[in-house]
């Protein structure tokens, strides 16, 4: 029992099929608990008041929008490396969804940006850096779009993603050079012993999971309908071939 | 290689194409910023280098789709692929003779486009050194999105949609130079950090070029 059984279409869709509908219930639960906690029972904040309620939006989305492209990144060097198709049409299914996550977070953001900073955008760091993601994206979708040929088109942005993923990554590091952040720093890291107070920080870890299921299923979702367009499409070229 | 190199050169000079365009939409630029917001000297020089750091950005963009393009048109780059030369070399070459053909003239041009923004005379020294430092990164960036694009019937906006993320930080590193040897202070740190990001896409970016160029042409 390895992953790369997973590699076959056919077991993938077996697979992903059961896993579906699971997958999605958890999701819509988490989602449905935590931000409901999120937002009803939870106290405002002394200085924010209730507008710190938008992070339980804002922080899953933001968190999502980067390992989403992280997960392309990884789908793309299998397929790179070892050519499974599932993998490649994964790393596509992902691109629209981590492109939605970064534009709730920019928006989200700006939402909470207008009350607390006085303006929607500010050429901080991280909104920078969120924006530089969000052409990435772009960019990323418009090739797949742009190439008839699939398999060249799925070889082509694994390309990019790579190269991407570098200057992502360098632009993220150079915009702290280029301004001084107006955002606040990490509030959620693993290695400190309290981020945020536990009454909000629960309910978020709840939205998080939510987040995260809600990524899975829609990539599942969408996986399995590119894998259904590529059938119908070699049953549509058997057909007229015969 | 050399051979390959001048008929580039050649082409680039004799058909009239990219040579003179970049360096004129730099030219139309600069000429238009005043115009577009005031002749205010202050202003002026206090955005300057932005703006020539932006128009030398552009210029380069602008002609990016000639890189491959009518090489893959009359079959060029097939024989390059299945010439001896390796294709990372082939791409190097591109992107050698697209820098010399657009970052070189701009890198010269700069200084006295800089006059016509007032820019202070600290700075043109610093202009000139890191549009020379950063300019051949965005060559090479560039021919990677050409290599990117090129059996696409109409690929030069995607071209710009593929390349503009990827300049980001060249641009940033760049433009700060200037402006902090504008403003006297130091500078060499954001100058290092060009260099290095140049000697990086050197070092990699022939070999995404040329990967992306096999899968284009199979």
């Amino acid at each position: 029992m390895s992953i790369w059984e997973y590699a076959n279409p056919t077991r993938f869709m077996q697979t992903s099929g059961k896993l579906l509908p699971t997958v999605a219930v958890l999701s819509l639960l988490c989602l449905v608990i935590g931000l409901i906690w999120g937002f009803f029972f939870t106290p405002d904040d002394y200085r924010q008041g209730s507008t710190v309620k938008i992070i339980y939006l804002h922080v899953p989305s933001a968190l999502m929008a980067i390992n989403a492209w992280l997960m392309m990144l990884v789908t793309s060097l299998i397929w790179l490396i070892r050519r499974h198709h599932v993998s490649a049409l994964a790393a596509k299914a992902a691109a629209p969804i981590g492109l939605t996550m970064t534009l709730i977070a920019l928006i989200t953001g700006a939402i909470w940006g207008q009350p607390m900073w006085g303006t929607y955008w500010a050429w901080d760091p991280r909104l920078t850096s969120f924006l530089i993601l969000f052409l990435f994206y772009l960019g990323y979708m418009a090739l797949w779009a742009a190439i008839e040929n699939p398999d060249t088109a799925a070889d082509l942005t694994s390309v990019l993603c790579l190269v991407g993923s570098v200057f992502a990554l360098l632009s993220r590091y150079a915009v702290n050079f280029w301004n001084q952040g107006l955002h606040q720093g990490a509030s959620l890291s693993l290695d400190k012993e309290e981020n945020v107070a536990d009454v909000f920080y629960l309910p978020l870890l709840v939205s998080i999971a939510g987040f995260v299921l809600l990524f899975l299923a829609l990539v599942l979702l969408r996986t399995r309908t590119e894998i259904r367009i590529r059938r119908a499409g070699a049953l549509i070229a058997r057909e007229r071939l015969s | 290689m050399i051979a390959l190199l001048r008929r580039d050169l050649r082409l680039a000079i004799r058909a009239g194409g990219g040579f003179g365009l970049g360096l004129a939409f730099f030219l139309i630029l600069v000429v238009l910023v005043p115009f577009g917001v005031g002749p205010n000297s202050d202003i002026l020089s206090r955005i300057a280098p932005g703006i020539l750091w932006v128009g030398a950005l552009l210029s380069c963009l602008l002609s990016l789709d000639r890189i491959f393009q009518l090489d893959y048109e009359d079959g060029t780059l097939d024989l390059l692929a299945t010439a001896p030369l390796p294709l990372e070399a082939a791409a190097t070459l591109k992107a050698l003779s697209h820098w010399l053909t657009t970052g070189l003239p701009l890198t010269i041009a700069a200084p006295f486009l800089g006059v016509l923004l007032s820019m202070p005379s600290g700075a043109t020294l610093w202009l000139v050194a890191s549009l020379a430092i950063g300019t051949p990164a965005l060559s090479m960036l560039g021919t990677f999105g050409a290599a990117l694009t090129v059996g696409l019937k109409r690929g030069g906006l995607l071209v710009s949609l593929l390349v503009l993320p990827l300049y980001m930080p060249t641009l940033i590193f760049g433009a700060e130079a200037v402006r902090r040897g504008a403003e006297g202070l130091p500078a060499t740190t954001a100058l290092l950090l060009l260099a290095a990001i140049t000697a990086g896409c050197a070092a990699l970016l022939p070999f995404a070029s040329a990967a992306a160029l096999r899968m284009n042409l199979r």
